[in-house]
């Protein structure tokens, strides 16, 4: 047992399991995620995919995979305005502590009903439509129960706060700043461990989801596809004749520019370093590269 | 000006029979395993039909392929950058299987082990993608020569297009006398949709050879590439979760042997060659206005290869001097640029497609010949081309954007080798003036008649072989298409079907081929690593894997009886 003052007059008991679950269990989390995205990055790009079954059925995945995958972009916006921003902050610009909850039930009970929703669906599609499921392995099937549970625990917080009204635990005393102490590596777990059991929970589940994450399908979400904003429309890629300068690319763009190559440089000399060869304006380097 | 080499095919429509050697001999080379059991990156259709998958034809529905937006810009007729990532969760047109089809295979098993009955045991059909008995309703060329066109012909947007365009009054004859083949594959554009369309960047096009390719490692199951592609070439492998397209064999090109579709093409219909162009101009070609001048604008961005200007831009652009003397005897040069007979696919997508067709002759000519006509005579086919507006009609929707008079000029041209040479062959002397009828004089015809009848196999094919100093980076350059439980791939692993890295094509082929040349045994396993397919078996015994494992004895002769 540690006791720790947290407060002047207030002593907080700290069980082991408290240190374990809250000061040691997320950092090894972040190794195993970071870890582990990193080794399948490494290893396994063949298999870094987002496993459409599109091709099987479309009707209902065109309904539910927008809303789960839109309600979870509002899901996470959420997290980040109630974890990250201290709630100093938002009194600071006059929002109210009523207006906060308010918001946070109203906008955040929206998105994760429609993550819920859209789960559910997607779910009930995947049981239903012969070819999905079968396309479905033991993986998914624990990737589903661990992201399932974390969404319904974590609207149980939401939702059951709504019930209690004023009296509703204010995870922004509790979680928020031992989320922010995590960063700074001083974890304040005494303040996770006041937080109600539901917290816990979801807090918990979301930890166990973050840890399969790069082992599963999930993966996808690491690779979302921003630099295709950004890319030229036509990728040429080549040899390497530009001494690894230019990378072979030649871009064009529809009524735009044209990207210029370098032709003048003598043919491959195959005792030069390996230079960096294909389009790699923004995203990732070639396979080839890295294999030298 | 920036010069390129793209590799390109052309096919002569006359002689297609229609016999997919080219389809079955790609489909046991490419896509013979699970995953992609319903992809054919060559398919032979029957036109009119809807071809495949059903009715892509339909860029209305299935928006593939570039726009024009208001203020004349090159757009992606599906939306642009912004629109296509909104439509990363479900994309929004994207063809399902029952638009290709649910592919099958037969229950032959039941055969030799149904128990003694009083029925016959029969083989059902069973499908490869549930398992389940299935019904089949529809495959690749389930319409084959016109199959059910009295039910479905109307289907075929072309046909619906020139019926709305003509007048109902020639429908019938048109059904009745006009039928031709149309084999397919990945067009390897110059200006790729599918490319633009991919979030991932995974698509991309080789400088050396111009040749498309999807980068398997890259590709992350975006599957906008699938409704960028106005052909609907790319597929989507449901077992790897990646896009998978037409490789234009590059294993094979690159060592200076003809595509696996080229290669065992019976009617000896395809040319493969080189083409100089220039891809600084490619955007503005694709830009023009007038749908119907696309065919111009392409021509104008293919480069002479004789011309000593392009010649030395093709030097200072490190095109190695063999690859140029290739791209000036290059057969698709010869058909696209010099005779002009042979016409891009659809050049109204605005992609640039590199794969050319010289319209079919033999509609007009057995129209002639079964009224009794005298088919070879240049007088009656030049008439009968003028007369018979809807094959001409539907050609056009097929190759020029519509631009009837195009296609007439090919035909006419191709009518007049046929009366020219018909003339030369009777002992007559060679009537100029045919010749001069289409514009050409009866020494460019008669070159014209031998690259097109008699070409040998290396006239038909000038592939130069990728440089040996290049070889080494060539093997490793991304696109391996590798079999489910064939060379380079892993078993099923926790992370889904195939993941893992995969050997590159040409390593484990060389692998293999070394092995086999080195060892004096029966079958030398150890490259092939207990995985045997028709590609890398040699013919001799049967080494371990050939067959799957048959219990606890599994004899070759219990494991042979389970093959069907």
């Amino acid at each position: 047992m540690v006791t720790l003052e947290t407060e002047p007059g207030v002593a907080v008991e700290l069980s082991a399991l408290d240190i374990v679950l809250w000061g040691v269990l997320p950092y090894v989390m972040v190794v195993v995620l970071v870890g582990g995205l990193v080794w399948r990055y490494k290893y396994d790009q063949f298999g870094w995919t987002t496993r459409s079954s599109q091709l099987y059925e479309s009707k209902l995945l065109r309904v539910a995979s927008p809303l789960f995958h839109f309600g979870l972009l509002a899901v996470i916006a959420g997290h980040f305005f109630g974890l990250v921003i201290p709630m100093s902050w938002t009194e600071a610009v006059g929002m109210s502590q009523d207006f906060y909850h308010f918001n946070a039930l109203f906008v955040g009970g929206i998105a994760g009903i429609g993550t819920l929703g859209g789960i559910i669906l997607l779910i009930y599609r995947r049981r239903t439509t012969g070819p999905v499921f079968m396309a479905t392995t033991k993986n998914d099937k624990t990737m589903y129960v661990v992201l399932t549970a974390a969404i319904v625990f974590g609207l149980w917080t939401t939702l059951a706060s709504v019930f209690e009204g004023e009296h509703g635990h204010n995870y922004r005393e509790t979680v928020a700043p031992w989320f922010r102490s995590l960063f700074i590596f001083q974890p304040d777990i005494a303040a996770m461990a006041a937080a109600p059991f539901s917290f816990h929970l979801h807090t918990l589940v979301g930890m166990a989801l973050f840890i399969i994450w790069p082992f599963t399908r999930l993966v996808h979400a690491f690779t979302a596809p921003f630099h295709y904003l950004f890319r030229p429309y036509i990728v040429y890629r080549s040899r390497d004749r530009d001494g690894g300068r230019a990378g072979g690319r030649a871009g064009t763009r529809p009524g735009g520019r044209a990207g210029s190559r370098s032709g003048a440089s003598a043919v491959h000399n195959a005792n030069a370093p390996a230079g960096k060869r294909g389009w790699s304006a923004v995203g990732t380097e070639d396979r080839d590269t890295r294999n030298r | 000006m920036r010069v390129m080499a793209q590799m390109g095919m052309v096919m002569n429509l006359d002689k297609c029979i229609g016999c997919h050697t080219c389809s079955v001999t790609c489909k046991q080379a490419w896509t013979n395993r699970a995953g992609t059991e319903y992809v054919w990156f060559n398919n032979v259709e029957t036109r009119p039909g809807q071809g495949y998958p059903r009715r892509y034809e339909d860029q209305d529905k299935w928006r593939g392929g570039w726009d024009l937006n208001k203020r004349g810009k090159l757009v992606l007729k599906a939306g642009g950058r912004v629109k296509k990532m909104f439509g990363l969760f479900a994309s929004p047109v994207q063809p399902e299987l029952k638009d290709y089809y649910e592919p099958w295979t037969y229950d032959y098993k039941t055969l030799v082990d149904a128990p003694l009955g009083d029925d016959f045991p029969v083989a059902r059909p069973k499908s490869l993608i549930t398992g389940e008995d299935t019904k089949v309703t529809w495959s690749a060329n389930w319409d084959d020569n016109l199959g059910g066109s009295a039910e479905n012909g109307h289907l075929d947007p072309l046909v619906e297009k020139v019926r709305r365009e003509s007048e109902d009054k020639i429908k019938f004859a048109y059904e009745q006398t006009f039928m031709f083949y149309l084999p397919r594959i990945c067009e390897h554009c110059l200006n790729p949709s599918c490319m633009a369309s991919c979030p991932s960047g995974a698509i991309y096009k080789r400088v050396e050879d111009g040749i498309v390719l999807v980068d398997q490692d890259k590709c992350r199951g975006w599957r906008q590439c699938v409704t960028g592609c106005p052909y609907k070439k790319i597929y989507f492998n449901h077992k790897t979760g990646k896009a998978e397209k037409c490789t234009f064999c590059y294993p094979r090109v690159e060592v200076g042997i003809p595509t696996v579709c080229s290669e065992t093409c019976v009617g000896r219909l395809r040319y493969l060659g080189l083409f100089l162009y220039d891809a600084d101009a490619v955007t503005a070609a694709a830009s023009v206005t007038d749908p119907q001048e696309l065919y111009d604008a392409q021509m104008d961005v293919l480069l002479d290869p004789n011309d000593p200007a392009v010649q030395a831009e093709a030097r200072a652009q490190d095109i190695p001097e063999d690859w140029i003397d290739a791209a000036v005897r290059s057969p698709v040069y010869a058909l696209a640029k010099v005779y002009k007979v042979a016409l891009p696919l659809h050049p109204e997508y605005r992609t640039m497609p590199m794969v050319w067709y010289v319209p079919p002759l033999s509609p007009v000519v057995d129209l002639l010949r079964d009224q009794g006509h005298d088919g070879e005579d240049h007088g009656n086919l030049f008439g009968a081309i003028d007369a018979l507006r809807i094959p001409v009609e539907y050609l056009a929707e097929l190759f020029t954007a519509g631009d009837a008079d195009r296609v007439t000029a090919v035909l006419k041209k191709l009518a007049a080798m046929r009366s020219f040479m018909r003339g030369i062959s009777m002992g007559n002397d060679p009537d100029e003036s045919i010749a001069e009828a289409v514009g050409m004089d009866g020494q460019t015809m008669y070159e014209m008649y031998r690259l097109m009848a008699i070409a040998k196999y290396d006239e038909r094919y000038v592939i130069p072989k990728a440089h040996v100093e290049q070889a080494h980076d060539l093997e490793e350059m991304g696109c391996s298409l590798d079999f489910d439980g064939g060379p380079g791939m892993q078993d099923s692993s926790p992370f889904g079907e195939a993941s893992g890295r995969p050997v590159p094509v040409a390593v484990d082929t060389f692998n293999a081929l070394r092995d086999r040349q080195t060892s004096d045994e029966v079958s030398a396993g150890t490259s092939l690593k207990g995985r045997v397919n028709l590609l890398n078996w040699d013919g001799r015994g049967a080494p371990p894997g050939l067959f799957p494992d048959k219990g606890p004895e599994p004899g070759t002769l219990a494991a042979a009886e389970d093959q069907p």
